[in-house]
Order: structure tokens, then C-alpha cells, then sequence
């Protein structure tokens, strides 16, 4: 199948960058998106031309690694799927695909489809974690847990950290991930010591990174590829009135 | 998690700005980070809900306060008077009306400060636009929140005007909603009727958001509940709407 493509090209941070078009006219409808880009890459290092930079790790859908805005939708048009487990007969042959960066202040793009997605890892660094002593594992049934909050648990555990979310908020805001670690671990009996100081921490961080506020507009829930549930989001702001107003928080 | 991506970003931003400056002469390409900001976004949408709490309580009673029109001048102009003897013992003639209003004057001062502060972030979140357009766009009335908002803001400022201070308004008698609405309304007046209805649909719009909305701010929503929250959010929002629309329409009309 042939294939138009528009993509967002820029050498480096400081460069304005612009959109370039190639034609892709030998593409597979079984080949992922990023086999689609594999092989432009290639025949534009063959031209001499610099291949396209983008991220991507397992291509299995579980790294986070890839990302991409594919027609204005981030890992493009297809529900629940991340781009490299996005396939091509997805798309009509001839199809003209626009592929553009993940597009927020707090994910500056280094070079053109890969954004600096640091900011996630510092808010997790402020909290998205629970403190354990090392040593044998203990016996699985001393810490009962009941199944609800373990299923709530493991549906927001699906995240995987890829930054959808907030390329497809329009109030560039991270809250869906913010949500998705706060209910994954204030689920369990093992994220409670560290509740109320996690919630504050991890707002203020992603705060901090340039991440704008929720408006509630479901457009994150949309775009998440792991179909994390809006409702997350009002886990994180029923954690944070409870640290802050509420004094749970031991200052 | 990206620790990869980490690693590799610096070399990468080493290699980019070689590559586009010929050398590290050129200051380092990673753009300066805003500086704390000064209120959570958290907190702030916390303002917002509560302000915008306030704010639908005064309308409902606001609402239910003008069907009285549909009993009569005496009704609603007594009415009118009624509100001013509450509480006169302890605040005074008018007293109450007086500590109504300044709550509700805080509530929007409030609303719009934290949807001012909130909507300048968001600029700053989100600088660049999609060339595809921004396909997954969240619900419209999420989307028409902020410039719906200013609408609402602009009518309000008309409507004191015009059935509050009374300059705007053919009658503009204090103590007289009666008349002052019959006037204001009348059928040759259609098209202030219109306006009226146009901002009711925007508030309509604004409220079916804000009211679900405020209650996922607030921490009170969940998946299981999120369908029947705003399907009561729609429902009451209709209710409210329909009962401020029928008194300009019924005074167009001659119905009253």
C-alpha cells in the first residue's frame, strides 16, 4: 500500500522545525506504525537524508516508550492501542497521515517526534512509590486485600507512563497519570503509610513541571492507550483534600 | 520508567545542538521552567467548585423566587418586599439581600480568579497546536467552558442592569418586579427576550459541565457513579434552565 506522510522534522531543541512530506509507496498493512517508519528511515539513510528520530523500546505496548500525535490523536485513531501496536491496514491505502510530537510546555520535543518526558519521571521520583524493607517476600495472606481494591488497583497499575494524556489534554495537564500511580497504590495496604504525603508531593512536582490544571474534559481518558478510567482523577483530588484540608498529612 | 529516555535525551540535546550550532557556543537549548506556582491547580479548581456551588444554590432559589409572577403582581412584588423584612430584627431592612449579595459577589470574583489563574497555566501547558487538529477533544461543553463562561459574565452584568439597578429597563421602578419584568419583556422587546434565552442556553451549557465537573473536583465521583452523576447534573441543570426561561417567554407571549 502507498502511504503520504506529513512529519513534524526538527534537528534539535532550539531549531523552529517543520512539517516535511514523504511517500512511503512499498508499505505492508501488516507492518506497526514504527515498522512504517523503520522503513522511510532506511531509504532515507540510503538517500543520505537523516532518519526520523522517535522513541520506542518493546513494541510490545507495555514500555511506554512510544508516542507520537498520529492525525492529531496521540498513538493515532485506534482505541486502546499504543502506536507501535498500531497497524497500517488500519489506515486506507493512499492514506496522507499527519505525525506530529507529543505537543505540551513540560515535554520540550529534543528531536523531531522524541519529547524530554522527565517531568513523569520526577513526580513519580516524589512519591510514585511505597517504601518496603528488603528480605524474603512475606506470606502473600497476611495482608488481605479485598478484591475491589485490587482490581481498581490494577486497572490504574496499566499505566505506563507514555505522556498520552497530556498530549491529548488540552490544559496540557498530567492528572490522569497523577490519578492513575494514586490509585494504584492507595489501593493497596502497602501504599497507605505514605498516602497523604505522596498526593501532595507528586501535585506540587507536576505543578512545578508546567503541567496545567483539569478541567475535567475526558479527553486524556480518551487518548490513554491502557484505558485508564477518569475516574482516577477524582481519586487524586479526593486524596488531596483529605491530606491538605483534611490534615491527614503529618507536616 | 524512562531512564532510558533520559540518558538518552541528554546525549541527544549534546549531539542537536552541535549539529545546529556548529559548536557549544550557543547558550544549552533546554527551555526555562516555570517557577513554582504559587497555589496548586488542585486547590484552585477546589475554589472553583465551591464558588460555583454557592453560586447554583442562589440560583434555584433565584428561579423558584420568580415563578411567583405567575401568581399575580401582588405575589411577586410582595415577594420582592418579603425578602427585604427577612431577618430585619438582626441585619436591617434590605440586610439580608445586602450579605446575599456580597457572597455572591465574592463567589464570582473568586470563580473568575481561579478560571483566570487555571486557563493562563493551561496556555503555558499546551503553547504549541496540533497541524492535524487536536482530534481528541473531550466533551463540548468541557471545551466551551471558559469563553461560555464570559457570556454568562457579560449577561449577568446586563441583567443587574437592567431588573436590578433598573437602568436598562423601560420601567426600572425599584420594588416593582412586576412591572418592571412585564415592560422589560414585552412582545415589542422580543428581541432582549432572545438575548435572554441565548445566555439561559449558555448557562445551560455551563452548568451541565460545571455541576458534574465540581463534583469530580471534590473527589465524589467514581466509575460507577459517574454515568448517573451526570445524567442528575443534565436533568437538573434542564429543570433549572426551564424555570428561569418560561418567565421572559410567558412575558413575551402575554401569558402572565
Amino acid at each position: 500500500m502507498k502511504v503520504n506522510l506529513r512529519v513534524w522534522r526538527q534537528t534539535d531543541p532550539v531549531d523552529k522545525g517543520k512539517m516535511v512530506d514523504y511517500t512511503v509507496e512499498d508499505a505492508s498493512e501488516d507492518m506497526s506504525f514504527l515498522e512504517l517508519i523503520d522503513v522511510l528511515n532506511e531509504k532515507l539513510i540510503l538517500s543520505g537524508d537523516e532518519p526520523i528520530a522517535f522513541d520506542h523500546d518493546c513494541r510490545e505496548g507495555i514500555c511506554g516508550a512510544c508516542s507520537m500525535v498520529i492525525d492529531g490523536q496521540p498513538h493515532g485513531p485506534e482505541r486502546a492501542t499504543t502506536t507501535c501496536q498500531l497497524h497500517m491496514r488500519k489506515f486506507p491505502d493512499g492514506a496522507t497521515i499527519t505525525v506530529e510530537p507529543f505537543r505540551a510546555g513540560a515535554f520540550p520535543v529534543i528531536k523531531d517526534l522524541i519529547v524530554d518526558r522527565n517531568a513523569f519521571d520526577k513526580i513519580i521520583q516524589a512519591g510514585g512509590y511505597i517504601s518496603a524493607n528488603t528480605g524474603s517476600a512475606p506470606e502473600a495472606h497476611s495482608t488481605p486485600v479485598p478484591k475491589a481494591a485490587a482490581d481498581r488497583s490494577f486497572a490504574a497499575a496499566n499505566c505506563i507512563g507514555c505522556g498520552a494524556c497530556v498530549a491529548a489534554c488540552p490544559n496540557g495537564s498530567a492528572s490522569l497519570f497523577l490519578g492513575a500511580k494514586l490509585t494504584h497504590l492507595g489501593e493497596m495496604p502497602q501504599g497507605q503509610p505514605e498516602r497523604w504525603d505522596r498526593v501532595v508531593n507528586m501535585v506540587e512536582t507536576h505543578d512545578d513541571a508546567g503541567f496545567g490544571g483539569c478541567t475535567n474534559t475526558g479527553a486524556c481518558a480518551t487518548a490513554c492507550p491502557k484505558e485508564i478510567p477518569l475516574d482516577v482523577i477524582s481519586q487524586l483530588n479526593h486524596d488531596y483534600l483529605k491530606a491538605t484540608v483534611g490534615g491527614r498529612r503529618k507536616k | 520508567m524512562h531512564w532510558t529516555t533520559e540518558l538518552l535525551s541528554s546525549a541527544l540535546a549534546h549531539v542537536a545542538t552541535q549539529v545546529s550550532t556548529g559548536g557549544p557556543a550557543k547558550a544549552p537549548a533546554t527551555p526555562a521552567r516555570p517557577k513554582r506556582p504559587l497555589i496548586p491547580g488542585v486547590l484552585l479548581k477546589f475554589v472553583m467548585a465551591l464558588s460555583g456551588a454557592v453560586l447554583v444554590l442562589y440560583l434555584v432559589v433565584h428561579m423558584i423566587g420568580n415563578l411567583q409572577i405567575f401568581w399575580g403582581p401582588t405575589a411577586i412584588n410582595g415577594y420582592a418586599e418579603w425578602l427585604r423584612t427577612l431577618l430585619e430584627p438582626v441585619l436591617g431592612w434590605e440586610g439580608l439581600v445586602w450579605v446575599v449579595r456580597i457572597a455572591l459577589l465574592l463567589s464570582v470574583v473568586g470563580h473568575i480568579w481561579a478560571a483566570t489563574v487555571l486557563a493562563l497555566r493551561a496556555k503555558r501547558a499546551r503553547p504549541v497546536k496540533y497541524a492535524a487538529g487536536n482530534k481528541v477533544k473531550g466533551s463540548y461543553t468541557a471545551r466551551t467552558m471558559r469563553w461560555g463562561g464570559v457570556i454568562v459574565l457579560l449577561f449577568v452584568i446586563y441583567h443587574i442592569l437592567d431588573l436590578t439597578v433598573g437602568v436598562a429597563n423601560p420601567v426600572g421602578e425599584h420594588l416593582r418586579p412586576y412591572e418592571n419584568i412585564t415592560a422589560g419583556f414585552a412582545p415589542d422587546r422580543w428581541y432582549i427576550t432572545l438575548f435572554y434565552v441565548i445566555s439561559l442556553v449558555a448557562i445551560w451549557f455551563h452548568l451541565k459541565h460545571g455541576l458534574w465537573s465540581a463534583i469530580q473536583t471534590l473527589g465524589r465521583s467514581s466509575n460507577r457513579r459517574e454515568k448517573t452523576l451526570k445524567a442528575a447534573a443534565t436533568v437538573f441543570t434542564t429543570v433549572l434552565i426551564v424555570g428561569f426561561l418560561i418567565v421572559p417567554i410567558s412575558a413575551t407571549f402575554g401569558w402572565i
